[in-house]
């Protein structure tokens, strides 16, 4: 059996790193030893086969609208090489219009509404496209530093064809004005890499007299260019 | 470049499915699943000690004969509870072919996700009976003082416990791959 294509490494500067001091809930959960550099084996190269349903709407829940700006949001998960990711399951969570979570733990005094869950669950098709129909979320606060609020965001969760490619990200609205003061946004130092996580206003996503569209392309950790690097053979 | 990581935050239960925990329910894909059955336990703490009750942990592992392109699906979900706590219930992966030639101890993929982690983190979950621990190619790349925060240990048979300590004296080894 041939030994898998190990997955190329990141741009130095393009994913946040674990140890970000203005993030306060980092202080105490970032390791302080450095990873093991690890060869990678089938373990790391497969991934998990999903049988399940689609969910691709939140903006309505048993027949009744959500509250809130309904939009569609649409794009491709390709890796780095350009393949798309096919049959990729894609998780997305988020607050609702007003910018609280359907969730116990969460006590914004803000109101919940019975019509939004704020869970979708879509696969990619076989050019790596997704769609999901949902509200545009609320800004929120936080209690990282005095007057912290989180830009509007909506949770993405991907899997690719190996662990290795897994990606729990925040897709982010143009134009938010919170961007610039976000800690989570800005650990990222790359400016390129930090725009990625911004998706774009777009008309061919827009549905004629239903909803705006915003489109997010994601992109997985693709085949390394030197399969044979650091001896891992 | 590949898009850049995001803390999964504090309310990723949205996405967490409590039965998924449970890798041999009978309405999931290893119902009748053939294998030693195994529970895979732990605590997750932070670099004060305490317990992180906001944690999701993603397990993925072999299927008994080491493979992952048979019809076992040994993928697992699991939040931590109040006690930061995690469980999984499956059956115990074989020896998984390593780089060139050579054999992985069993083990199983261990993921981390929660608020203040901006990018998840990645161990491994081996078993303490495994004469292949010692010829595993991973654990020799670990210095031998630090192979233990990656070894699992029986509490009662068939239960196995790892706890995940984040960050400071014995800091779980976590992985670069």
């Amino acid at each position: 059996m041939s030994d898998p294509i190990p997955y190329a490494r990141a741009i130095p500067g393009t994913q946040p790193p674990l140890d970000s001091p203005s993030y306060g809930s980092t202080h105490k959960r970032a390791p302080r030893q450095e990873p093991i550099r690890a060869p990678l084996t089938l373990t790391e190269a497969t991934s998990p086969r999903f049988a399940l349903p689609s969910h691709a709407d939140m903006s309505v829940v048993e027949g009744h609208a959500a509250m809130g700006e309904r939009i569609i949001v649409a794009g491709r998960v390709l890796d780095e090489g350009g393949s798309p990711l096919r049959g990729s399951m894609v998780e997305v969570w988020q607050a609702n219009a007003a910018g609280r979570y359907h969730h116990a733990r969460d006590q914004h005094d803000a109101p919940l509404d019975p019509h939004f869950q704020g869970q979708a669950r879509v696969f990619t098709d076989d050019e790596g496209w997704y769609r999901f129909t949902t509200i545009r979320p609320g800004a929120y606060p936080w209690r990282n530093h005095h007057n912290a609020w989180r830009p509007t965001h909506i949770h993405f969760s991907l899997f690719g064809q190996g662990f290795a490619q897994r990606l729990i990200t925040q897709m982010y609205f143009p134009g938010d004005p919170l961007l610039p003061l976000d800690p989570i946004f800005l650990a990222t130092a790359d400016e390129e890499a930090r725009n990625r996580l911004v998706a774009k206003f777009d008309l061919d996503v827009t549905q004629p007299e239903f909803a705006l569209g915003y489109r997010f392309d994601i992109t997985l950790r693709g085949p390394s260019a030197t399969p044979f690097e650091e001896g891992h053979a | 470049m590949s898009t850049a990581h995001q803390t999964a935050g504090p309310f990723w239960h949205l996405i967490d499915f409590p039965e998924w925990a449970d890798l041999l329910r009978a309405d999931g894909p290893n119902a009748g699943a053939q294998g030693e059955r195994i529970t895979l336990q732990g605590t997750v703490t932070d670099g004060d000690g305490a317990l992180v009750t906001d944690a999701m942990i993603e397990i993925w592992h072999a299927d008994p004969e080491g493979r992952y392109d048979g019809a076992f699906q040994g993928f697992g979900r699991c939040g931590t509870d109040a006690e930061g706590r995690f469980r999984f219930t499956t059956i115990k992966p074989g020896p998984v072919p390593g780089r060139g030639n050579t054999l992985q101890a069993p083990h199983v993929q261990i993921a981390i996700f929660a608020r203040g982690l901006l990018q998840h983190l990645t161990t491994r979950l081996y078993f303490a009976d495994e004469p292949l621990n010692e010829s595993d190619p991973l654990l020799s790349l670990v210095p031998s003082e630090r192979r233990c925060t990656m070894i699992a240990t029986p509490v009662i048979p068939g239960t196995w416990q790892l706890d995940i300590r984040l960050q400071g004296g014995a800091e779980t080894v976590f992985l670069d791959i």
